[in-house]
């Protein structure tokens, strides 16, 4: 069998035939929906049905998937060195999400294989790998970067996936995590994450005077960008759901207001004007609105406002303190955290603000929810004993799950399938200071993204365009 | 007199030992009015340091104790006294807290004190600004570091 034959596939478009695919797609799932099971397992077990008021650290013991990534070949010097890279950001990928093992290569046997030629699956089934990834990266004569990839099932030995993505050389990285997204799918049946983006909070300087910055950096740590020069200090970005667009607060007019800040153009706008604080904003799913609390002199309620017409709404009327408002995906339901009762608790209401009921009810205080993209869970800081916690618990309450714990881990974000979490962990002390972490939602895989500095706010970008 | 300053200091670091069991507003008051000890009367370091700039607040607390009352009425004598027709109340929340929150928090600190003000008859300008947990002033990671955090700082604008 030759697999080169055939047309030049289209980007993202399957190169072989879809009937044999969805065949063998189905024999590595089967191999991966036990891992996914597993999951789901140790999730029941470990999650009584009412909330916890004892805190567990959740681990479940899953066998990730055995994967081997072959360098992409090539056939120019600049090829074979793009090919090594984008294999080695593959493996990077599929390693940090915690649902595969990528084999050490010094294991493979078969290492001279030309770009046209099958592989030999007698040479891969010693290596236990399930999956076997393989590519070859071609300079186009535009100048552009292509590359194909192939992804075989080791015990069926048929094809998998076979598709070529094309990019501008800047933006190879980019195209190695489309390939991840590409393969974890998949292999999951999930839509994959790691061509995405974090924008978070950079910090320099002595603690009594941090200097705040906006930055952007790929999900993975690189590529990272100010977005804010350090002279006014700057908090919790979000980005929209849909634009190139980053919504957080800014003290550069003397008090927190929230802005708007074009990641693209640089182009930054107030948020409404309005004669007191605002902060904690957040975009609608739509991308249309922001919601926000805004401050009157001892309460803190909740506002939209529309971006398009500026036209402002008044969701809360409490005389508390109500902020960090998220949307359910569907738009239809607001979680927020309300001091209503006494303690930070966790609160949903009807978009219009209507029927508002709580939903935290364990011990300590809650903060900061975020509802999860495939709305499922809720994700929230918890304070217990002196201690803070990242947890998820389902958007009724129940099921608690406390995923990260330590001295201070503040602030969860979700990657857009709703699969994992970055939120930040403070050292203590005069020296110590944020960095940002990611946790899996079953609480295993916790891994420190690398952001060359303190860091703190990390929000998740949606797929890149 | 640098002498009597040093001793004074000692003095004050032995009481920040013992500060879990001290209140804070007391505390407070000795270790400022050590820094100011040569601020002329009228002056900005005499409000700041000798009168004390800096009313204190329990653990998610809003409202001020007695002792911070107190603060605040000194205060309020002397902005009368010399005539102060502006003044800014800056609140602050400690780290352990959650940042969106504890804006709000530090908003609710500065208007309580902005109303208690308001309340004694001042007839000034009263702005209030939060800065949440962004700027601690004592930065050890224990409960004495903490309480020094909470806290509403009166600021005289000067035209």
């Amino acid at each position: 069998m030759i697999i080169n034959s055939g047309t030049k596939i289209v980007r993202n478009t399957p190169l072989v035939h879809a009937a044999a695919m969805v065949q063998t797609a189905t024999m590595v799932k089967q191999a991966f929906a036990f891992i996914i099971i597993a999951i789901a397992f140790s999730i029941a077990l470990a999650s009584p049905a009412t909330a916890l008021v004892e805190v567990k650290i959740n681990q479940g013991n899953v066998d990730p998937l055995k994967v081997a990534i072959e360098d992409f070949s090539g056939q120019s010097v600049k090829e074979i060195g793009f090919g090594q890279n984008v294999a080695a950001i593959v493996t990077n990928d599929l390693l940090n999400s915690g649902l595969f093992a990528p084999i050490n290569p010094d294991a493979f046997l078969e290492t001279n294989r030309s770009a046209t030629q099958r592989p030999n699956f007698a040479n891969w089934r010693p290596t236990n790998a399930k999956a076997l990834v393989t590519g070859r990266i071609i300079m186009q004569p535009n100048g552009n970067i292509s590359a194909e990839l192939r992804l075989w099932d080791v015990l069926s030995e048929k094809q998998i996936i076979g598709l070529q993505y094309s990019a501008q050389p800047k933006n190879w990285r980019k195209l190695a995590h489309q390939i991840s997204d590409t393969i974890y799918e998949r292999l999951t049946g999930e839509k994959g994450y790691f061509d995405t983006r974090i924008v978070y909070v950079a910090e320099s300087g002595s603690k009594a005077k941090r200097i705040k910055r906006l930055a952007v950096m790929d999900q993975d740590g690189f590529n990272r960008k100010f977005l804010t020069d350090g002279s006014d200090i700057v908090l919790s970005p979000r980005f929209s759901p849909k634009r190139q667009e980053v919504t957080y607060i800014s003290y550069a007019s003397g008090q927190p207001k929230v802005m708007l800040l074009n990641i693209d153009t640089g182009q930054r706008e107030l948020v409404g004007n309005f004669p007191s604080m605002s902060f904690a904003p957040r975009f609608s799913p739509d991308g249309n609105k922001v919601i926000m609390s805004l401050q009157n002199d001892d309460t803190a309620n909740l506002f939209t406002m529309d971006l398009r017409n500026k036209k402002m709404v008044r969701l809360t009327a409490s005389q508390s303190l109500d902020t960090s408002a998220s949307y359910s995906p569907d738009g239809k339901f607001i979680v927020f955290e309300s001091d209503r009762e006494g303690k930070q608790q966790l609160y949903i209401m009807a978009a219009d603000g209507s029927d508002v009921s709580r939903v935290s009810f364990g011990g300590g205080s809650y903060s900061t929810p975020v509802w999860s993209p495939r709305g499922d869970f809720i994700a929230f800081t918890k304070l217990i004993g002196g201690q803070f916690l990242i947890g998820v618990m389902e958007v009724d309450g129940s099921g608690e799950r406390i995923l990260a714990g330590g001295y201070h881990n503040e602030g969860p974000t979700w990657s857009p399938n709703g699969r994992v979490l970055m939120f930040f962990r403070e050292t203590r002390g005069e020296t110590g200071g944020p960095s940002i972490w990611s946790v899996d939602i079953t609480g295993r895989n916790e891994r420190k993204i690398n952001t060359n500095g303190f860091a703190s706010d990390p929000a998740w970008s949606p797929l890149n365009p | 007199m640098t002498l009597n300053i040093v001793k004074k200091l000692m003095v004050a670091g032995l009481l920040l030992t013992l500060a879990a069991c001290a209140t804070q507003n007391e505390l407070g008051q000795d270790a400022s009015s050590i820094l100011g000890a040569d601020a002329k009367p009228g002056t900005i370091a005499e409000f700041t340091h000798i009168v004390g700039d800096t009313v204190l607040f329990e653990t998610n607390q809003t409202s001020m104790n007695d002792a911070g009352k107190a603060l605040l009425d000194r205060q309020y004598a002397w902005l009368v006294q010399y005539g102060v027709s502006e003044i800014k109340i800056d609140g602050h929340a400690d780290e352990r807290g959650t940042r969106q929150y504890n804006i709000a928090l530090g908003a609710k600190r500065a208007s309580s004190v902005k109303k208690y003000f308001v309340s004694l008859g001042y007839s000034g300008t009263i702005k209030t600004l939060s800065f949440g947990k962004e700027r601690p002033v004592s930065l050890c990671d224990n409960i004495s570091c903490w309480s020094q955090n909470r806290r509403a700082v009166t600021v005289v604008v000067t035209k």
